[in-house]
């Protein structure tokens, strides 16, 4: 399995960990990442609220400089997926856009025809690779460790290509794979309030509250998410919960890479797991199986 | 930089609005809409909305979208798609959302505390200077146009991450690449037209 890996700008930053154990990950499934050079930011939801073509001709330069390479396009980030995704589904569908996009990509010399696919790593993940070879390659079941499945709102929306739009069930999978116990979680989808944590903080912090309270009314020892976005809402801001004072208890929150990581046996330096802001630990101490030991 | 358009009466707001939506994918099927409500009913945010989801429907019939704008509605919504994957009539509700977000941020036409306009603004700027996004940098600028003591509050956050190496404090790189995004932008607006 060969990829273009497009990290998306939140991997060089507060997402730096979400990077580090996707390729751990990665490395040790025999999952080919090849970063594409020179890639640029694909606009997240910024550029829509300023201008359509705008933001499909920034997302294109991206798959126009991909598809002489011949591979599919994976991404860990749910923004950058959606993106990318739609910007590739509507160029394929709709001939005006296609042409629009185009001849803006032909200031720079580039053109998409519209041959790759898009692809998200919990895809990859849990369908492609398949959470039974998986569970074969753990060697460190994360047993004892109850884990609410957060999904997140853009990874199966608008466009379920991979599964349910509502109820997706592919994060559980791959965190059971590992060992885990995927708890009930029905905000699984329940947005997170994204940038109006920045724009409309007291909107986001409400959000926010409900998906941490719905993980520990549910028993979860913490949260494994798939988004840069969904992560600092929940873990960097949780502070904001207790300053309102009817916050939620802190929950330790994870890239599910991370927890994946631990399963499979890689080294927890590769994994950043001392890079988020609630601490780890509490949820760590829950795995019953101790690390194996060091390789030979 | 053109001078910023005047701002739109209400009847101008609804054919401008209404032009640009029916150019979109399935744009027309916003003729669909049987005021059911699940899009409201869904909606996450809709409780902070002056307008729901549903209310922007009626309110597009009635010739009453710059209320709309010019309320705490289209600038709650978080694009979470759940409204457009539950509409029964098909309408892509998140890109109507997108699009009355740019016509409220082309116009000026937005509460003057909502700084939805001031972020994607900040953003877009921040990637046309880089080619990628440069978080702190960003943020940085974000506050200091929207009114530094706001940021005050989200210091800690910010220290927080830095030391836990998640917050780059010196600005982003150029990619190689960063000219051609700009002549694809300038191509765009040559497109666009005057």
């Amino acid at each position: 399995m060969e990829f273009t890996y497009y990290p998306g700008c939140s991997a060089e930053s507060s997402s730096r960990h979400y990077d580090l154990s996707t390729r751990a990950v990665c490395k040790e499934l025999g999952i080919g990442l090849s970063e594409l050079d020179d890639w640029n930011c694909c606009g997240a939801t910024a550029y829509m609220s300023v201008q359509e073509l705008r933001a499909f001709a920034i997302s294109g330069r991206n798959l126009a400089l991909a598809e002489p390479l011949g591979r599919d396009i994976i991404t860990a980030c749910p923004a950058c997926y959606l993106v990318l995704y739609k910007t590739n589904d509507y160029i394929n569908q709709y001939p005006d856009i296609r042409e629009k996009v185009n001849t803006a990509l032909s200031a720079a010399g580039l053109e998409y025809t519209g041959s790759l696919r898009i692809k998200h790593l919990l895809d990859v993940i849990g369908n492609d690779y398949g959470t039974e070879k998986l569970a074969e390659k753990v060697r460190r079941p994360l047993k004892g460790l109850k884990v609410a499945c957060y999904h997140g709102c853009q990874l199966t929306r608008p466009f379920a290509a991979f599964d349910e739009s509502d109820y997706p069930t592919v994060l559980n999978r791959v965190m059971e794979a590992a060992g885990a116990e995927a708890v009930y979680y029905p905000l699984t989808t329940e947005c997170c309030g994204g940038m109006m944590m920045t724009t409309a903080p007291e909107v986001a912090t409400k959000l926010v509250n409900d998906l941490v309270k719905c993980a520990l009314d549910n028993g979860a020892d913490c949260i494994a998410t798939a988004c840069p976005l969904c992560y600092v809402n929940l873990d960097s801001y949780q502070g904001k919960l207790q300053a309102t004072g009817k916050g939620a208890s802190p929950v330790p929150i994870f890239f599910f890479t991370q927890l994946l990581g631990l399963a499979l046996g890689i080294d927890e330096r590769e994994l950043g797991l001392g890079m988020s802001v609630v601490p780890a630990d509490s949820a760590l101490a829950k795995i019953a199986t101790p690390q194996p030991a060091a390789a030979g | 930089m053109a001078e910023a358009p005047a701002k739109l009466s209400a009847a101008e707001l609804t054919r401008i609005f209404q032009e640009d939506i029916y150019s979109l994918p399935d744009g027309q099927k916003i003729k669909a809409c049987i005021q059911c409500g699940t899009c409201g009913g869904s909606c996450p945010t809709a409780y902070a909305m002056d307008y729901t989801p549903r209310e922007v429907f009626a309110a597009f019939r009635a010739g009453m979208l710059d209320r709309v704008v010019e309320s705490k509605s289209v600038w709650m919504c978080a694009s979470c798609y759940q409204c457009q994957v539950r509409c029964p009539a098909g309408i892509k509700i998140t890109d109507v959302m997108y699009e009355l977000k740019r016509l409220g941020t082309k116009y000026g036409m937005y509460p003057k505390d909502v700084t939805v306009p001031a972020l994607s603004e900040t953003f877009v700027k921040t990637v046309d200077k880089y080619g990628r996004q440069a978080e702190f940098e960003m943020m940085r600028t974000f506050y200091f146009k929207t009114g530094i003591l706001k940021s005050i509050k989200n210091l800690g956050v910010a220290f927080n991450m830095w030391k836990r190496k998640r917050l780059n404090l010196f600005g982003g790189k150029k990619i190689k690449g960063r000219d051609d995004l700009l002549k694809i932008e300038k191509k765009i607006e040559e497109m666009s037209g005057p």
